[in-house]
């Protein structure tokens, strides 16, 4: 038998390395003359411990983490049953991995993201394949079943907004996904497209089949070059094998999608700007209604969704909605792909069952923080996500729970920061990203967040700070009730959380104060 | 795609082989950002006569192209240095301290953030979020990620001693 060796070609594996790593390997069966291939597979979501190896045995997969170029002579002499330094033992046994409940990212990091036959012996079409015996309604049907939410931010239910466009009578729709992935904190859309592409397309063309839409777009940030590469390599050998094009698997279905690269632009994740952008335009927000689903990419019904949303819905057709309805809690259903960020020891990916505690993902997986001082604060949801303290860690993981306590869950992201943090810097700098991603079409929002990071620069400063604190909340106020999209109307969010739990960060002026008075 | 440590070279402008570029992505529905991001590939900027260019192949006035070469933080009226340094300021990188490295950089080139050497070796540019936040912090140097940036790995990967 041939062994096989695993290297990720995940970006953030290559960020630490794997590249060499690889080249090392190839070169080590080369001269070994070993009866082995490399196989760039996609990373298991453990990123601490990037560039992962790992050999195949009849007995699971060995790992080794983090390895250099330097390691993998002494790793190859050694064989998976030896012993060596870097050895990890079974990757599926680390907790970190045998804790998780993967659904979406079943597949990640273990098969070798661009061979199809891998794809479906591993689960991959069954979905499909079943979704092309239904009727639309009963496609639609499947997913609203499943409870399955919108995991781009704002956790709106797919097989409603896929009923509008089933409803929605037109010649010509589309299918949109939204990779444009701009928080802070995310990278489960890249991972995803890096490490099981196929997941994604198979979703789309679910998505397809269930409203009527023969074409689809993938919106990649291009702050994403390693994603959009590995994506079209997908498509390529997906429409080689008739997963995309003319008769998808030998059905009657027509369907087919392309990889579009952003440019740079923060608010073209926001549905109706990102349209905006795919028509070659400036990603300025439209005015809603009408509704993307009724009138979205030039002017079709069109079905917007995250990378997840969409590569979750494969596995919804293969076992059922009941089958992803049963994992979570409350109205948050199924999986959500966490994940941990920032200051942290041990960040990556953490697919879990909605309802688990925020102290159980930083403190049981994270480990707590990377330079070993205590946690002070952690932002959930991206730049637009709440600070919270660490008192309010027992919070449990669901959309309507964390609303609850003025947060958001979000894309999933969870940036973790030590007590070194200073969180009037960091509420300066929400109205500062804010200002600089503006698409500029509603004041509050233009002029705003221009505002709110000078008061800030003055409260940080010491001057008047009672009066500019009061003028912030003021600001945050009209923010709030007068922004057109939610980057205006959410900066409050990260602003208003940290004055409301961190008070002391902006109560510079107190030594001033005194020595006046 | 760019090879590590290899110089970030590009064409100078040429309307004949711009205008084969146009050409190629033109029949795509919304062409606009793909012709953009291919011609800025290949000349490494988008100047006036980009802009002309284009405006005229897609029969769009100049004023509109130029409206959304200007709303892209990506695209560049002017050419960038040979290498690009793009470091990372969003939050889970802030959270590692990615601030110290902006400086310790701009110490280090002599430069700004935004602008490039005199001897139009390196620009530095700030980004939010390479997708790379568990391994904060985050650079990307000729499109080539890096995690764990640290002043000295980054200014090894465009050739400059630490
Ligand atoms: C400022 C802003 C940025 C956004 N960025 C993203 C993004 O990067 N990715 C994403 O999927 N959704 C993003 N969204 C949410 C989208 O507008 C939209 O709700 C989502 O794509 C719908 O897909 P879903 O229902 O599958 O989540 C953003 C929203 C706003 C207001
Ligand atoms: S809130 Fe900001 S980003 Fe949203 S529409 Fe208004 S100006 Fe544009
Ligand atoms: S915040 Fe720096 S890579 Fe995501």
């Amino acid at each position: 038998m041939t062994l096989r060796i695993f290297v990720p070609s995940d970006a953030a594996a290559l960020s630490m390395g794997a590249n060499a790593v690889a080249t090392a390997v190839q070169a080590e069966i080369e001269s070994r003359g070993m009866d082995a291939v490399l196989v760039r597979n996609g990373s298991r979501g453990l990123l601490w411990l990037e560039p992962l190896l790992e050999i195949e045995t009849p007995d699971g997969r060995i790992g080794y983490g983090p390895v250099a170029a330097a390691d993998v002579t002494t790793i190859l002499a050694a064989g998976a049953a030896g012993a060596h330094p870097r050895k990890l033992g079974r990757v599926d046994a680390i907790p970190y991995l045998a804790n998780q409940q993967r659904l979406t990212f079943e597949r990640c990091g273990i098969t070798d993201p661009l061979s199809l036959d891998e794809y479906s012996v591993h689960g991959g079409l069954k979905g499909l394949r079943r979704a092309l015996d239904m009727t639309p309604a009963d496609i639609v049907k499947e997913v609203i079943d499943s409870g399955l939410r919108g995991r781009g931010g704002a956790g709106f239910p797919t097989g409603i907004k896929w009923r509008t466009v089933l409803q929605t009578e037109a010649p010509q729709k589309y299918i949109v996904c939204n990779a444009d992935e701009g928080d802070s904190g995310t990278f489960s859309d890249r991972m995803l497209m890096e490490g099981d592409p196929f997941a994604l397309i198979e979703g789309m063309a679910i998505a397809g089949i269930a409203t009527g839409a023969s074409k689809g777009y993938v919106y990649i940030r291009s702050e994403y070059p390693h994603a959009f590469a590995q994506f079209n390599r997908a498509i390529a050998v997906a429409r080689e094998k008739n997963l995309l094009g003319r008769g998808i698997l030998g059905s009657s279905r027509d369907f087919d999608l392309e990889a579009r690269l952003g440019a740079g632009a923060y608010i073209c994740g926001e549905e109706t700007s990102l349209l905006e952008s795919l028509e070659g335009k400036r990603g300025q927000i439209r005015f809603k209604p009408p509704l993307p689903a009724i009138s979205g990419l030039f002017a079709k019904p069109t079905v917007v969704n995250n990378a997840i949303s969409l590569a979750t819905v494969p596995v919804i057709l293969a076992k059922g909605g009941g089958f992803y309805r049963d994992f979570g809690m409350g109205r948050s259903r199924g999986t959500m792909p966490l994940q941990l960020a920032g200051n942290i020891k041990r960040g990556g990916l953490v697919e879990r069952a909605f309802g688990l505690t925020l102290r159980e993902i930083i403190e049981g997986f994270g480990g707590g923080t990377w330079s070993g001082r205590p946690v002070r604060a952690v932002q959930v949801g991206g730049p637009l996500g709440a600070y919270w303290p660490t008192s309010l860690f027992d919070v449990p993981l669901d959309y309507e729970a964390f609303a609850a306590k003025g947060g958001m869950i979000g894309h999933g992201g969870i940036v973790v920061f030590d007590d070194t943090v200073d969180l009037a810097k960091q509420a300066r700098f929400a109205f500062h990203f804010c200002a600089i991603e503006s698409c500029g079409k509603c004041t509050p929002c233009r002029i705003g967040a221009r505002r709110g990071a000078e008061t800030m620069d003055k409260i940080m400063r010491g001057e008047r700070v009672v009066q500019n604190i009061e003028l912030v909340h003021d600001l945050c106020e009209t923010m709030r009730d007068g922004s057109l999209c939610a980057l205006g109307g959410l900066t409050p969010m990260p602003v208003v959380s940290a004055m409301e739990h961190f008070p002391e960060d902006f109560d510079r002026g107190a030594a001033h104060r005194a020595a006046a008075e | 795609m760019l090879k590590k440590h290899s110089p970030h070279f590009h064409d100078d402008w040429d309307p004949e082989s711009a205008r084969g570029i146009i050409e190629q992505y033109k029949g795509l529905e919304g062409p606009l950002l793909p012709i953009l991001n291919a011609l800025q590939e290949r000349f490494g900027h988008l100047g006036d006569p980009a802009v002309r260019l284009v405006a005229e192949i897609l029969n769009l006035t100049r004023a509109e192209v130029h409206g959304v070469v200007s709303f892209y933080h990506d695209y560049r009226r002017e050419p960038a240095g040979r290498h690009v340094i793009k470091v990372c300021r969003a939050e889970a990188c802030q959270s590692m301290g990615c601030e110290d490295l902006v400086g310790r950089l701009e110490r280090a080139l002599g430069i700004h953030l935004s602008e490039t050497t005199h001897d139009r070796r390196v620009t530095l540019e700030e980004v939010y979020c390479l997708g790379n936040c568990a391994l904060s912090p985050s650079a990307m140097v000729d499109g080539e990620l890096l995690g764990r940036a640290s002043e000295e790995k980054i200014l090894a990967a465009v050739g400059e001693q630490a």
